[in-house]
């Protein structure tokens, strides 16, 4: 138990010092514009935590993260890399915008609310269809694909708002508004939507499924030992699909949930690109759900706060994106050191880390220290070319 | 550089300051104690070999001194002055090369291209006719006989070690060499080839630490022998000791070091693995089990073809596979066990058709493959001992019910194999990556025979093993069939073949190329089956 305490006081450390080392690099970029950091960061947790109305904001903010970070959470542990999150978040959220208005008129507020949500997660789920059958059964390397992927749903995302779903008021192209009253209810008299509800219904989901279940243990096997999977009569190609399914469902309802909860209508060249915002802080949580949504939520925070603080301090709110980019290049820094002194990697799992280093070959598969002992395996180059299982 | 080796000192001869000296060098790792105070020295021009049982704490050790691991306690002289060892780079500087077990070249690449990898970077010209020339010097001392410019993937895997070797030196200035189990893929002339690599090179002054698990290795080779065992030093012979005793009374008091207590009653024959096998009188065959008719398979890049090849075993029958490696023998098991689809022929388990079949399926009807890349393959390094006891069973009951994990009954599986199989590890929720090869080995046995397995096929059973969990893994393989089971043992070592099997057949280049029936002078047969139309590995 103790052991367990102090493992995770580690893995809170480890995630906590570049965001702290980039609070304070940011301190000193705010020195040099002439503003002073100390109220710029009081302003900014005032308004994104302390006070009633910006924490709402904040966890209103989190709402779709958090749903992108479960989504990242199960390919990511099966050492696939779903990169096409933009994607499928704007199908998402143009399916249910296009189809809400209307199905409301039809058959009413919850039924719209569920078919859209279902519509929207069917659809992010399909789009990673194509990456994940090349990936499984050619090895064809899904974070290009993925990416490719992505670049066309944001495209087929935008004439569908430009087209069949466009609104017949003026103006910039647009879908119908979904009347205000009509979307996602709030919680308990605050300004908290049922879309938060069900992002951490999500990302508990996806927790228990990583950890408790035999699905879960064989994508994570899958990850691991893609060779041991083989072996142990897994299918990948199976696995792989399912392992897509799952993520882009996620993104793609997380998609919806931010049209039903917040926009309501979906502008021609909506793009928040969360996708990219969600990526290094799943790697700074390891991987894991619960850290994960710390994370997202502390992010959330700094978000929403800093766009005020930014406000206050008379500069434009792009200055966040400095402090991403702070953390990001100290994870990288740290990581860095960690390797470079022989310690195991703080952020990217080890068979993620052999993949990167293998420039991302399909097959390839780590060999953990502890093999020192064992024979000489060959790499197999077939490794996941295999004959139906079950 | 004045000589091959650079600045090899040789005036420190035997006496005087040891040119690295160990000092109480403890390392631990969750729940196993792989290093508990070793000392350990060695001396310019000589050859200490460093013997023990897997998990003994060899590698450990090397890591140590080769930067990868920093030692919980103890001190690391060098020439008589402390110094930390605290990366890869600060042990390449003090003149330490290591050679590890697994090959690290680039086989895509020329071998010079290889030995350039090595070298300091930067951005400056390459200096070719300078490089060409240092390959020039350690060919000679090392008497090879490839071009610098030859595909290093196309060479033996002999060839590729000496390449591992004059990488190690490349940098000159090189003081202590380490060798990683370096006869673990050898033939036997390879192993002649690095007998006088070796003697040439401590002749040039260089010190070199050899680790095995073979002790008539560390007796050839070695001028001063330590023994570890479960992480401790437990003995040593001295160069005196090593000159003046016969190999016999070597043998008794290294294994009286390896084995302890145990050491009486495992006796010395035990050391080579031969023990009579034939069909002894009390094992009946039954029906035919397993029949392997024509299969046929696709070569490819890392894949060797099948061309034709047919099996028959009876239940209770241990069929043996000889060949060098990597001739076939992984694929054809690979085939069998369902992970592989080979082209026509047929697959029959007791007369039905099991080609369709996935790797589950066939494993459900009772046939088995406990693979040789235990940790590669057969294991997941991160998951703990009990998960990997389970890995083939995955969603069924009653491990997992509908799907979600039923952790007690995992475990309770697990601690029942750990137990009668007899291994060793400080829980089931261990990481399996932190046990022995040996231990792992054992669980990877206990997982296959469990259930009710009728066709197990073993591949490199005892590969990489120390004398004792071999003969361990013979004893069970024997008392299976005993009790009905049809086993394929594919294995490069003809004696365990000879103490195991009722019939052997011979694998050259994806090709049955002989089979014979086990009896007395049958090792001659084989030897010649091997080489029929083998060409072979090296």
């Amino acid at each position: 138990m103790k052991v367990k305490l102090l493992e995770l006081g580690r893995a809170v450390l480890i995630a906590l010092i570049p965001i702290i080392l980039a609070l304070a690099a940011m301190g000193v970029v705010l020195l040099t514009l002439g503003r002073d950091p100390v109220s710029f960061y009081n302003d900014m947790f005032q308004r994104g935590l302390f006070e009633w109305q910006g924490f709402q904001e904040s966890i209103i903010r989190s709402a779709p993260l958090i749903l992108i970070a479960a989504g990242f959470i199960v390919a990511f542990r099966a050492n696939l890399w779903n990169l096409g999150a933009d994607g499928q978040f704007l199908l998402g959220a143009a399916m249910t915008a296009g189809l809400g208005a209307s199905l409301l008129g039809s058959i009413g507020v919850w039924p719209m609310l569920i078919v859209t949500m279902l519509v929207s997660a069917a659809v992010g789920g399909a789009w990673t269809l194509i990456p994940a059958y090349l990936r499984g059964s050619h090895g064809v390397n899904e974070i290009i694909t993925t990416l490719m992927m992505s670049f066309i749903g944001i495209g087929v995302a935008n004439v569908l708002v430009k087209g069949p779903f466009r609104t017949d008021v003026g103006g910039v192209a647009r879908t119908d508004v979904i009347p205000f009253d009509d979307r996602l209810p709030t919680l308990f008299g605050t300004r908290i939507h049922l879309g938060f509800l069900i992002a951490l219904a999500a990302i508990i989901g996806v927790h228990i499924l990583m950890t408790r279940t035999s699905l879960g243990l064989r994508l994570r096997i899958l990850g691991a030992n893609p060779r041991a999977a083989l072996h142990a009569g897994l299918n990948p190609l199976m696995l792989t699909v399912i392992a897509f399914a799952i993520s882009g469902a996620l993104i793609g309802l997380s998609g919806s949930i931010e049209i039903l909860g917040i926009q309501g209508s979906f502008r021609a060249d909506f793009n928040p690109a969360f996708g990219l915002l969600v990526i290094p802080l799943v790697f700074l949580a390891r991987l894991n759900a619960i850290g994960s949504l710390a994370l997202v939520i502390l992010f959330s925070v700094i978000q929403i706060g800093g766009e005020s603080a930014a406000r206050q301090a008379e500069i434009t709110s792009d200055i966040l994106l400095v402090l991403v980019a702070f953390i990001l290049f100290f994870m990288a820094i740290f990581e860095y050191f960690r390797i470079m002194r022989g310690q195991e990697p703080g952020y990217v799992p080890a068979e993620v880390m052999d993949r990167l280093r293998a420039g991302g070959d399909a097959d390839d598969h780590g060999t953990p220290e502890g093999a020192l002992q064992s024979g000489p395996g060959d790499s197999d180059g077939a490794g996941l070319k295999g004959t139906e299982n079950e | 550089m004045s000589g091959p080796t650079g600045t090899a000192s040789t005036e420190s001869g035997t006496s005087g300051t040891p040119l690295l000296e160990l000092r109480g060098i403890s390392k631990s790792f969750p729940g196993v104690l792989a290093n508990d105070r070793i000392d350990l020295e060695l001396r310019a021009g000589e050859v200490h070999a460093l013997l023990g049982e897997n998990g003994a704490g060899k590698s450990t050790l090397i890591s140590i001194l080769s930067g990868m691991y920093h030692p919980d306690a103890g001190e690391i002289l060098f020439e008589g002055s402390e110094v930390r060892i605290d990366s890869p780079r600060t042990a390449i500087e003090l003149g330490i090369g290591t050679v590890y077990q697994h090959l690290t070249l680039v086989p895509t690449l020329s071998v010079l291209e290889n030995l350039m990898l090595g070298s300091e970077g930067g951005f400056g010209k390459l200096d070719l006719e300078a490089e060409r020339r240092r390959f020039d010097e350690l060919a000679e001392l090392l008497g090879v006989d490839f071009s610098p410019g030859a595909r290093t993937g196309a060479l033996a895997l002999g060839q590729q070690q000496q390449v591992e070797i004059m990488k190690a030196l490349w940098r000159g200035g090189s003081r202590i060499l380490i060798l990683d189990e370096p006869t673990s893929m050898l033939t036997p002339q390879g192993y002649e080839d690095l007998r006088n690599e070796v003697k040439h090179l401590t002749a040039d002054g260089l010190s070199v630490v050899l680790i095995t698990h073979k002790l008539h290795e560390a007796i050839e080779l070695g001028d001063r022998i330590s023994v570890l065992r479960r992480g401790r030093k437990v003995g040593a012979v001295s160069p005196a000791e090593l000159r003046d005793q016969s190999e016999e009374q070597l043998s008794e008091q290294i294994v009286g070091m390896m084995f302890g207590e145990q050491a009486s009653e495992l006796g010395a024959v035990e050391l080579e693995p031969v023990a009579a096998g034939r069909l002894s009188p009390d094992r009946k065959l039954g029906e035919v089990a397993l029949t392997v008719r024509d299969i046929d398979l696709e070569p490819d890049d890392d894949v060797t073809g099948l061309n034709q090849v047919s099996l028959k075993i009876r239940a209770g029958e241990i069929l043996g596979i000889a060949g060098v490696d990597g001739n076939g023998q992984r694929e054809l098991a690979e085939v069998v066990a369902g992970q592989r689809r080979h082209v026509g022929g047929e697959l029959l388990l007791f007369d039905q058709d099991i080609s369709g079949l996935g790797v589950r399926k066939r494993e459900r009807r009772g046939l088995r493959y406990i693979t040789d890349d235990r940790l590669g393959e057969g294991t997941v390094g991160d998951l703990d001992v009990a998960m990997n006891s389970v890995l083939k069973q995955i969603g069924s009951p009653p491990f997992w019910k509908r799907g979600a994990e039923r952790r007690d009954e995992i475990d309770r599986f697990a601690e029942d194999l750990v137990e009668r199989f007899d291994v060793r590890t400080p829980s089931v929720q261990t990481r399996i990556a932190n046990l022995s090869g040996g231990n792992v080995q054992k669980l990877l046995l206990a997982r296959e025979f469990s259930g009710d397995p009728k066709v197990v096929i073993f591949n490199k059973p005892t590969h990489g093993l120390d004398v004792r969990t071999a003969e361990f893994v013979r004893d069970r393989i024997r008392e299976a069939a005993s009790g009905g089971l049809a086993a394929l043992v594919i294995s490069t070592e003809i004696v365990e073949l000879v103490g195991l099997c009722d019939r052997i057949a011979v694998m050259s280049r994806g090709v049955i190329t002989g089979e014979v029936e086990n009896r007395p002078g049958v090792e001659e047969e084989i030897g010649a089956l091997m080489i029929a139309r083998a060409g072979g590995n090296s």
